[in-house]
């Protein structure tokens, strides 16, 4: 059997804004099938972490490869930029991202959003990313709302709109940043469950959270992050049952 | 009923001058404000600075004194520019700038300025998650522009806009003044001809508002359509 190329390889990340360095060398490897969750308080770096891997932001210095292809850098005036923009438009096409604010577009219905980058970035024609989205949206329970613009409806439906637009994509790996963040208490559960689903059908995910729970039942590897270093990671019954680093044990204490 | 003394057609005509000056002035000054405003915000210090010159300039002179300044400045400087090619290959050539086309470039020019502003703001004014989003998905700049950019960005130009175009639409009057025989220069003729003055400003104003108010049906629809999906809840 050959070799499927690894999904997201990304090795000795920095990132500086400033005069802070926020990333401080970070490495991580999502095979085919790993849920990766990232964790650790705000200003550990986490969310930078995961928009470095679209290039959102850009990496100072390190290595990123999708699925097999590593993105060429060049040096400028300005600081290190992709020597690409063409490789870096078809490498994020294989990465979708979930955005905490959602971030569907604001002009377009939930379906125009669902089929919008799979026909003008994939081009994929109209009448088949229709039916893909329209089966997307019966699996994120959304199909009653698929004619609805972003502002009609709850934050919930907003981000399960959002992640059956990533899906849309048939993407290598899907991207969370802090997915429930910006959510009511009760509209949480929803949007974990069909993170839940993705994970038990073996989707690859990098996911940014501050959900303990989902670390727990679902991720593959669980990767604690301090002052943009890894602190700790390991299997979730390892980290997060048995945390080694005094921080760690802080952190997963119960706040009150 | 008002007896136009058989200047009728001419005034149509004029007004049809009016109404196409219009027009390609407007065409002009949102491609001058929409290039204006992407140089403001753009990385580019030279850029920046250049657009920044050009509407301080436009701005800060009375757009009379800018239309002679181009109108007869500008002929000045292609006859100038004819004599050297004259003394330099001797081939003799006479350009005559027309008044039309003039009247479009200072018009244009001058709005693409205001337009320039108004873009501006309306760019700022869009959600950057909303532009993330499309990098995000693979999206290169063209696309990120004109699927999510302008027509988010067109919803906070609007109002501007439409309020450029009116006075653009009556900043067309000054035309006259270089000779253009657009509506309001026929008017004037005809009253100097008849002594009737108000009966042709009476016509001239009429239909200017007329135009005026079919705009604002337009830019009410424009308004409606770029508006779509954002705070109505079904």
């Amino acid at each position: 059997m050959a070799t499927t190329p690894i999904p997201l390889e990304v090795r000795n990340i920095t990132k500086r804004f400033g005069d802070t360095d926020v990333l401080k060398g970070l490495s991580l490897e999502a095979r085919k099938g790993d849920v990766i969750t990232l964790i650790g308080a705000s200003g550990s770096g986490k969310s930078t972490f995961l928009r470095c891997m679209n290039l959102l932001e850009k990496p100072d210095a390190g290595e990123l490869i999708v699925h097999g292809e590593s993105v060429r850098f060049k040096n400028t005036a300005k600081g290190r930029e992709p020597a690409d923009w063409k490789q870096v438009v078809r490498m994020r096409a294989k990465l979708s991202m979930v955005f905490q604010g959602f971030n569907l577009w604001a002009h377009m219905t939930v379906l125009e959003n669902i089929i919008e980058a799979p026909i003008h970035v994939l081009g994929k024609p109209r009448k088949e990313a229709i039916e893909h989205a329209e089966a997307l949206l019966e699996r994120v329970g959304l199909s009653h709302r698929a004619n609805a613009y972003p502002a009609q409806i709850s934050g919930g439906q907003q981000q399960r709109g959002a992640i059956a637009r990533g899906l849309a994509m048939d993407p290598e790996v899907m991207l969370f940043d802090e997915p429930t963040s910006a959510l009511d208490p009760e509209l949480v559960g929803d949007v974990l469950k069909v993170m839940h689903g993705l994970a038990e059908e073996g989707r690859t995910m990098v996911v940014v959270t501050h959900e303990m729970g989902f670390a727990r039942d679902v991720s593959s590897q669980v990767i604690y992050l301090h002052e943009g270093l890894v602190e700790e990671a390991g299997k979730p019954a390892d980290v997060l049952k048995n945390p080694q680093s005094p921080r760690l044990k802080q952190f997963l204490s119960p706040k009150y | 009923m008002l007896d136009l003394q058989g200047y009728g057609p001419r005034l149509l005509e004029g007004a049809g001058v009016t109404l196409s000056l219009a027009v390609l002035s407007l065409v002009l000054s949102v491609v001058l404000g929409l290039v204006t405003a992407s140089a403001k915000m753009s990385r580019s210090v030279i850029a920046h600075r250049l657009a920044t010159l050009y509407t301080t300039l436009i701005r800060g002179v009375p757009d009379l004194v800018l239309m002679l300044l181009l109108f007869f400045g500008g002929q000045i400087g292609v006859n100038a520019l004819t004599d050297w090619l004259d003394d330099a290959t001797g081939v003799d050539i006479f350009i005559n700038i027309n008044e039309f086309i003039a009247g479009v470039v200072t018009i244009g020019l001058i709005f693409g300025a205001y337009m320039g502003e108004t873009f501006r703001g309306a760019f700022m004014a869009v959600d950057h998650g909303q532009i993330e989003a499309g990098k995000a998905y693979g999206m290169n700049d063209r696309l990120v522009f004109w699927r999510i950019r302008f027509p988010q960005m067109m919803r906070h130009a609007l109002p501007g806009l439409s309020n450029n175009w009116m006075v653009l639409l009556k900043t067309t009057a000054l035309v006259s003044v270089i000779g253009l025989a657009d509506m309001v220069r026929i008017a004037s003729e005809a009253s100097k001809a008849t002594r009737e003055p108000f009966t042709f400003m009476l016509v001239v104003a009429v239909v200017y508002l007329l135009i005026a108010s079919v705009s604002e049906l337009a830019f009410a629809r424009l308004q409606k359509r770029y508006s779509i999906g954002y705070g109505e809840m079904d």
